[in-house]
C-alpha cells in the first residue's frame, strides 16, 4: 500500500523542534560572540545535558504509558550518593558499587511499580511520596556532608573517550547510515543522509575540544537503546496502547501491570544510572543532588513532544527536549544572565512548545 | 411558513466537498427525518444547523422564520430556540439531575444559588417529557434512556422549539426506544419541530412526516413518509438495490466448539445481585448464535464473562475441545483458547484512535510478529495490508489515524484485529451500532463467511431484525437468567420481547 501524501510522511514535528533549537543556538552565538558555538562549550553543554536526558528518555516511555514519576530526581540523588559511599566509605569494587546502584534504583522503581499497579494507588501520589522519602534518605545517608570518590569513580563523569576510538565508532555508524540510505528507496532515505551528517559532524566538534565524553557517550547508548525499545519491540508497542487507550490495550490480552510494573522499573534503573553519572560529574555527592530533576527531565519529555495524556511521545524528542534545556542554561550562564532569569525563560520555553504543538495539531 | 429553511449549503474541507448544494426546510410541528449512510454529510450539516461550524465557513443560506439568521456559535443557536442531542450526551455524570439541568443557566440571587428554584424548573421540566426519577439523582445512576430524557427536558427548559436529534435510539432499548418516540410526537402536538437521524428505518417510517435522504453530501430524495417506503430510502441512501439485507447463511452442523454451564456472576458493587444467573448455552462450529434481551439483561456481561473481562468473580464452567475450564480471568487467557471478543463501545474498548490503522490491527498479535526480539515490520505490513483487502477498510494509508475513520471502517479495523488472532469462537456486542448501511451489508456477508469457514459466532444485539436475520439460534436473556432459546424457523420478534420482558422465572425455553 503507497502513502498517498508524501507530506504526511515528512516528520515536521522533529524538522520544527530542530529548527527552534538552531534559532536558540544562534541566538546565543550571536549574544556570547561564537563563545557558545565553539568545541569546548558545546562538550560542555552535552556533558550538563547527560543525566537530564538519561531521565527524560526513561520518562517518555513512563509518560506514553500514561504513567509520572515524579520521584526519579531525589532517587538520581539518593543513588548517586549511595554509589559514592559503597566505593568510598565500604570499599566495593567499582562496578559491583555501580551495579548495586543501578539494581537498588530498578528495585525500588519496581516497588513504586507495584503500588501503583496492585494496590491501584496513583502514580503520581505514590512517587510524590517516594520523592520525599529519597529525599529525607539522602540526607540522611550523607547526613549533610558530601563524599567525593576517586578518580577512577569520575571518570565516568570526567573523562573522554580517545579520538581514534571516536573516530572508529562513528565510522562504523556512518557505514551502517550509508547502507540504510542505498537500501531504502523512498523518501525517507533522506533520513539517514541526515544521520549521517550529523554523527560525522558530532565527532568531528567534540573531537576538537578533547574527544566524546564518556557521559554523552552513556546517554546516546541509552537513547538509542530505549528508542529500539520503544519503537521496535512488542513491549514499547504495548506502552504506547496502553496510554493511548488502556481499556483497549486490555481488552487486545495485553496484561497491563506486568507492562507498567517494568517500566518504573526500568526508570528506576535509569536513576542508577543517572545517580552515577551526576556524582561524577559533580566530583562529589552532596545531600541536595537531584534537586528538581524529575521536573527536568518531564519537562525535556514534553518539549520534545510527548503527551501528558499519554499514547504520544519519542526518546529522540525527549533527548532535544533536554537538550534545548540545556543550552537555554549554558547560554544564559555564558552571557552573564542573572541566575533568576534561567528558569523564567525555561518555563516560558515549556509553555510555548507545548502550546504550538496544540496549536500545530488542531490544525491537522 | 416553514420553520428553518436551509438553501443550496455547500461545505468543503481540505480535499472533500461534504455538502453539495444541500437544501432543507422543516416546518412547525413537524417531524423531518434526515437519513443516508456514515459521511454522506448529515452530521455536516446538523453541525451547520447549530452553529458548529460557523456562518462563513460554508456557503448557502439559512433562515429561521423567514429571516436570515448566522450563527455563530452553538450559544447563538441555542438563543435562537435550536437545541441538538447529540450521540454523545452533555451530561455531567456525577452532577445531579437539577445541577445538569440547571448548567449554564443557574438561577441566582446576588450570586447565590438558587436551590429551590432550581429543582422546581427541573421538576417542571422533568414533567414536560413525563420522567420521573427523583431530580436529586446522579445522571451516572439514570439508564441511558432517562439521561436521554433528562437531555431533552434541559432543552425544552430553555424553550428549544426545534429539536436536533443524532442517533438517539443507538444505545436504547425497545422499550425505551418507544417512549421517546412517543415523547416526541406528543412534543410535536405542541408544535415542537424535530429534526430526527437514524440509522433505523423502522423508527423512521413510524414516527417521521416527511424523509430526506444525503448521498455523497447531496440531496438525494426528500418526501412525504407515504411516498417514502423503506426500500426507497435504502435504496436511495446506497444508490443501489439493497436485495437480501440479511444473508444469513446456510445451518451447518458442525461439531459443539464451546458449551457453558451454569455461568453465573454478582454484582460486585451489590452483594447477592446477580447480573448473570446460571447461564448455560453451546455454539456449533458455522453457527450463529444470536443473544437477545432488554439492555441490562445480562447480554454483555455474559460475553464478558467468557472474554475474561467481567467486574466480578464468575463462577460455571467452559468446556472447549474436551476441556472443563474455569472461567477466564483475564482476556490473555481466552485469546489463547481462539475467542475474540468485539465489544458494544469500539471507541472504549477496541481502538486506540490516537494511533495508526497498523498500530491497531496488530494490537493482538505484536509479540508474534518478531524477529530476534524486534518487530518484523514486513510481518506487520502483510498481515495488515491482508485484513485491509479482505474486510475492504477503506483508508487512505495503514499509517491513517484510527479517528479519521468512518465508525463502519473502524468496526472493520476491530474485526481485523481478531482475525489476526485466527479465532474459533468470535463473540460480538452490538457488532452494527452506529453503523451505515453499506457497511452493515458488508458486516453481515462476512459473518456469512465466517461461518461457512466453520467459526462459530456469538451475537448479542439491540437490533430485533438484524437478531432474527442473522441468526441460527437465539438465547433470550432476561435478568441475568435464560429466559428462552428458539432456532430461526420458531423465532420472530414478539416470542423474543415476550421471553425478554418477561416477570422473571416465568419465561420458559420453547
Amino acid at each position: 500500500m503507497i502513502e498517498s501524501n508524501w507530506k504526511q510522511s515528512i516528520p515536521w514535528r522533529a524538522l520544527t523542534m530542530v529548527g527552534a533549537l538552531l534559532v536558540i543556538w544562534i541566538l546565543f552565538s550571536i549574544g556570547t560572540d561564537g563563545t557558545f558555538l565553539s568545541p569546548r562549550n558545546l562538550s560542555l553543554l552535552m556533558r550538563q545535558m547527560a543525566v537530564t536526558g538519561i531521565l527524560a528518555s526513561g520518562m517518555v516511555l513512563v509518560i506514553v504509558a500514561g504513567q509520572i514519576d515524579l520521584s526519579v530526581g531525589a532517587m538520581t540523588g539518593f543513588l548517586g550518593a549511595l554509589a559514592a559511599l559503597l566505593f568510598v566509605n565500604h570499599g566495593w569494587p567499582l562496578g559491583l558499587a555501580f551495579a548495586a546502584t543501578v539494581l537498588a534504583g530498578a528495585l525500588f522503581g519496581h516497588i513504586q511499580g507495584h503500588l501503583v499497579t496492585w494496590f491501584n494507588l496513583p502514580p503520581f501520589i505514590v512517587t510524590l511520596g517516594g520523592m520525599l522519602i529519597f529525599q529525607g534518605s539522602l540526607l540522611g545517608l550523607t547526613g549533610g556532608v558530601a563524599v567525593s570518590p576517586t578518580p577512577d569513580f569520575l571518570a565516568v563523569g570526567q573523562a573522554f573517550l580517545p579520538k581514534g576510538v571516536g573516530w572508529g565508532l562513528t565510522l562504523l555508524l556512518d557505514a551502517f547510515f550509508i547502507w540504510r540510505f542505498f537500501k531504502e528507496k523512498s523518501l525517507a532515505r533522506w533520513k539517514w543522509a541526515g544521520l549521517f551528517v550529523l554523527a560525522t559532524g558530532f565527532t568531528a566538534i567534540l573531537n576538537a575540544y578533547e574527544g566524546i565524553p564518556i557521559p554523552v557517550l552513556l546517554l546516546l547508548v541509552l537513547t538509542g537503546a530505549l528508542s529500539v525499545l520503544a519503537l521496535q519491540t512488542p513491549y514499547g508497542r504495548h506502552l504506547y496502547a496502553i496510554g493511548g487507550n488502556r481499556e483497549a490495550a486490555f481488552y487486545s490480552g495485553i496484561n497491563i501491570k506486568q507492562h507498567l510494573v517494568l517500566v518504573f522499573t526500568l526508570m528506576g534503573a535509569l536513576a542508577g544510572v543517572a545517580g552515577i553519572v551526576l556524582t561524577a560529574r559533580v566530583g562529589a555527592a552532596t545531600s541536595d543532588a537531584g534537586h528538581m530533576m524529575e521536573l527536568d527531565a518531564i519537562a525535556a519529555a514534553v518539549i520534545g513532544g510527548t503527551s501528558l495524556m499519554g499514547g504520544r511521545g519519542s526518546v529522540w524528542g525527549a533527548l532535544l527536549g533536554a537538550l534545548v534545556m540545556a543550552s537555554l542554561d549554558n547560554g544564559m550562564g555564558l552571557m552573564n544572565t542573572e541566575a533568576f532569569w534561567q528558569p523564567i525563560l525555561k518555563g516560558s520555553i515549556l509553555i510555548l512548545a507545548v502550546g504550538a504543538d496544540m496549536a500545530g495539531r488542531r490544525k491537522s | 411558513m416553514a420553520l428553518l429553511e436551509l438553501k443550496n449549503i455547500t461545505k468543503d474541507f481540505p480535499g472533500v466537498r461534504a455538502l453539495d448544494g444541500v437544501s432543507f426546510d422543516l416546518n412547525p410541528g413537524e417531524i423531518h427525518a434526515l437519513c443516508g449512510e456514515n459521511g454522506a454529510g448529515k452530521s455536516t450539516l446538523i453541525k451547520i444547523l447549530c452553529g458548529y461550524h460557523p456562518a462563513g465557513s460554508y456557503g448557502g443560506e439559512m433562515f429561521l422564520s423567514g429571516q436570515k439568521v448566522f450563527f455563530k456559535t452553538l450559544q447563538d443557536s441555542e438563543k435562537a430556540g435550536l437545541a441538538l442531542i447529540a450521540q454523545e450526551l452533555a451530561l455531567v455524570p456525577e452532577f445531579s439531575v437539577i445541577e445538569n439541568m440547571s448548567l449554564g443557566q443557574e438561577p441566582s440571587h446576588f450570586g447565590l444559588l438558587q436551590k429551590d428554584q432550581a429543582e422546581q424548573n427541573c421538576r417542571r421540566a422533568l414533567e414536560k417529557v413525563g420522567l420521573s426519577v427523583d431530580p436529586h439523582t446522579q445522571v451516572k445512576d439514570l439508564g441511558v434512556g432517562q439521561q436521554q430524557m433528562v437531555e431533552i427536558a434541559k432543552a425544552l427548559s430553555k424553550d428549544a422549539r426545534l429539536l436536533v436529534l443524532d442517533e438517539p435510539t443507538a444505545a436504547l432499548t425497545e422499550s425505551d426506544s418507544k417512549r421517546l418516540l412517543d415523547l416526541l410526537s406528543q412534543l410535536r402536538q405542541k408544535g415542537v419541530s424535530v429534526v430526527y437521524i437514524s440509522h433505523r428505518l423502522e423508527e423512521v417510517a413510524r414516527i417521521a412526516d416527511r424523509v430526506t435522504v444525503l448521498r455523497d453530501g447531496k440531496s438525494v430524495s426528500t418526501g412525504p413518509i407515504s411516498q417514502m417506503p423503506k426500500d426507497k430510502i435504502i435504496a436511495d441512501m446506497v444508490g443501489r438495490e439493497v436485495k437480501t439485507f440479511y444473508p444469513r447463511p446456510p445451518a451447518r452442523e458442525g461439531e459443539i466448539l464451546l458449551s457453558v454451564k451454569n455461568l453465573s456472576f454478582e454484582n460486585p458493587q451489590v452483594p447477592g445481585r446477580k447480573i448473570l444467573d446460571g447461564v448455560s448455552f453451546e455454539v456449533k462450529a458455522g453457527e450463529i448464535l444470536g443473544l437477545g434481551g432488554l439492555m441490562g439483561s445480562g447480554r454483555t456481561a455474559l460475553l464478558s464473562a467468557l472474554f475474561g473481562v467481567a467486574r466480578g468473580k464468575v463462577t460455571g464452567t467452559i468446556e472447549m475441545e474436551g476441556s472443563t475450564l474455569p472461567p477466564f480471568n483475564h482476556p490473555t487467557q481466552a485469546i489463547r483458547q481462539k475467542i475474540a471478543l468485539v465489544s458494544e463501545d469500539r471507541k472504549r474498548y477496541g481502538l486506540v484512535l490516537e494511533s495508526t490503522v497498523r498500530e491497531n490491527l496488530v494490537l493482538a498479535v505484536l509479540s508474534k510478529l518478531t524477529r530476534k526480539g524486534l518487530l518484523d515490520g514486513e510481518a506487520i505490513d502483510l498481515s495488515c495490508e491482508k485484513e485491509v483487502l479482505d474486510l475492504r477498510i477503506k483508508t487512505r494509508g495503514l499509517s491513517t489515524l484510527a479517528n479519521q475513520l468512518s465508525g463502519g471502517n473502524q468496526q472493520k479495523v476491530v474485526l481485523g484485529k481478531w482475525f489476526l488472532t485466527s479465532p474459533k469462537i468470535l463473540l460480538l456486542d452490538e457488532p452494527t451500532r452506529g453503523i451505515d448501511v453499506g457497511a452493515k451489508a458488508e458486516i453481515y456477508e462476512l459473518l456469512g463467511r465466517l461461518t461457512a469457514e466453520g467459526m462459530a459466532i456469538v451475537m448479542a444485539s439491540s437490533d430485533l431484525p438484524e437478531l432474527l436475520g442473522l441468526s441460527h439460534r437465539i438465547l433470550v436473556l432476561n435478568q441475568g437468567k435464560a429466559a428462552g432459546l428458539f432456532d430461526e424457523h420458531s423465532a420472530t420478534a414478539e416470542k423474543i420481547m415476550e421471553a425478554a420482558t418477561a416477570a422473571a422465572g416465568k419465561a420458559k425455553a420453547s
